[in-house]
């Protein structure tokens, strides 16, 4: 008992520097496991997650609800001179329906030369909307709403109405980690539709600003692949599904090794002002195409 | 036991305000870094030892939910927090300017530490343009946000934890 006391109180009087000598090899000896062997955290992330997640999406809802209300405020006037300007639009956008009617047939055609889309929209998505992001500003990770009950894996794919947006890097019963393609850690293997060229697109933090991401090691040596050519993931990839839309080259330049092509890509995605987010809940690893299938009827059932 | 619970408390508000409100706030996409004013501020009115917990806690919760490696922002936060706890033996805590400049320190620190260990490890050598682009946009907008938050860190010490006596006070107890 009395060496219990003593060692207590021993605890008590560290001091400070030495708990900072005790606490750094704590930490640099996780920042090592985890580094060298893989462990993961989960199970404390699942923890913390369980008292966290519910106040980030209360939070998101209240942030949700005072957007709403301000938007409601707006002045009458305005509404009032927006309608009229509205209804003389929907005259003008009937007869452009009209065309885009016969136009569609057309695209239905297109599509199925590229028979990529066409998976694109067939694969089965949960939406979930974006809770938190990360608090610092190196990198472009957010936490979303849906979680491994919602059927939400590690590495599934997330993208939003228009193309890619990330990948899930860590998931808990409610809330699942997304990393984003501009991340400045992340590598997406890729490839350009017309010529099916395959390159990596970077998240590269100097390029954020412009809503842009790099890309590189595209071998072209004909010179096929122009501006405006159009990025999907590729066939290789492994952890991306194939043919979800990346977005356009924007500059391309021959790299320093003379054999390969880098740029710059604009994504169509808004990421500064991203809120909902669809995740693909199928894998790139377990996507033998009849559980694709089954998949689609669940999807349709939703929708 | 009564302020470390308030501590905890303080430490997880701060988070879930970090990740959610103050992204609202953010100007050219730069968020202001609400935790390490808390690690600061702690470390200047409590003490080394204080200061370390704080920034210790701080950073294990965003490892848990948004570190690749598990331990490296605790690591930079215990320490910002147990080098600022070295002005709590110097200055009074009641000035704002002691606050405002350690956080400046404190945040340039943060942020050359992040880049020198995982940016500059990936051959991201353009120093120049991060230090532009993110790291002094930062530090300006930390400091703005000291001025409007060590107050409130200054009443929740003072009001609801147990008071720590200074070492400059402590001239007149005699021991």
């Amino acid at each position: 008992m009395k060496n219990l006391k003593k060692k207590l109180h021993f605890r008590i009087n560290l001091k400070s520097r030495h708990l900072l000598a005790i606490m750094t090899m704590f930490c640099v000896s996780s920042i090592v496991a985890t580094f060298a062997s893989g462990i993961t955290t989960a199970p404390l992330a699942d923890a913390a997650g369980m008292i966290i997640v519910p106040f980030e999406n209360s939070i998101s809802s209240i942030g949700q609800w005072l957007t709403d209300v301000q938007k409601s405020f707006q002045d009458k006037q305005n509404l009032i001179a927006e309608n009229e300007k509205l209804l003389a639009e929907i005259d003008n956008l009937t007869t452009q329906n009209n065309n885009l009617l016969q136009d569609q047939t057309e695209l239905e055609r297109l599509k199925e030369l590229y028979k990529l889309d066409e998976e694109y929209s067939d694969y089965p998505k949960t939406a979930a909307r974006i809770i938190s992001k990360d608090p610092g500003n190196w990198y472009d990770n957010f936490t979303i709403n849906r979680g491994s009950e919602d059927g939400i894996r590690v590495d599934n794919n997330v993208i939003a109405g228009k193309g890619l947006v990330g990948i899930v890097t860590a998931v808990g019963p409610h809330w699942a980690t997304v990393r984003s393609i501009i991340d400045d850690s992340s590598n997406v293997s890729a490839m350009t539709i017309g010529t099916s060229d395959n390159c990596m697109v970077t998240g590269n933090l100097e390029l954020i600003d412009e809503g842009k991401l790099s890309f590189e090691q595209l071998y072209d040596n004909e010179g096929r692949v122009t501006v405006g050519e159009r990025i999907v993931t590729s066939n290789i990839s492994e952890k991306y599904l194939e043919g979800l839309f990346i977005g356009y080259v924007s500059e391309i330049w021959q790299e320093t090794n003379n054999l390969t092509k880098a740029g710059t890509i604009v994504t169509p995605v808004d990421f500064q002002h991203l809120r909902d987010v669809f995740v693909i809940t199928v894998n790139k690893q377990d996507a033998d195409y009849q559980g694709m299938s089954t998949g689609t009827e669940e999807n349709a059932d939703e929708e | 036991m009564k302020s470390k619970i308030v501590l905890f408390l303080t430490i997880a508000v701060c988070f879930l305000f970090q990740c959610t409100i103050l992204h609202t706030f953010s100007i050219g996409s730069i968020t202001p870094n609400l935790m390490l004013v808390l690690c600061v501020s702690m470390g200047l009115m409590r003490g080394r030892k204080c200061g370390m917990w704080t920034g210790f806690f701080s950073g294990l919760l965003i490892d848990m939910f948004y570190g690749s490696l598990f331990g490296f922002y605790a690591l930079i936060y215990m320490y910002c927090g147990f080098l600022s706890g070295y002005a709590f033996r110097i200055y009074y805590d009641n000035d704002i300017k002691v606050p405002m400049a350690l956080t400046a320190a404190a945040d340039v620190l943060y942020n050359l530490a992040v880049y020198a260990l995982q940016f500059l490890l990936r051959g991201r050598l353009n120093l120049g343009t991060y230090l532009i682009r993110i790291i002094l946009p930062e530090v300006f907008y930390t400091v703005f946000l000291t001025m409007l938050v060590y107050r409130i860190f200054h009443y929740i010490n003072y009001r609801f934890m147990n008071v720590t006596r200074k070492e400059s006070e402590s001239i007149w107890v005699l021991k």
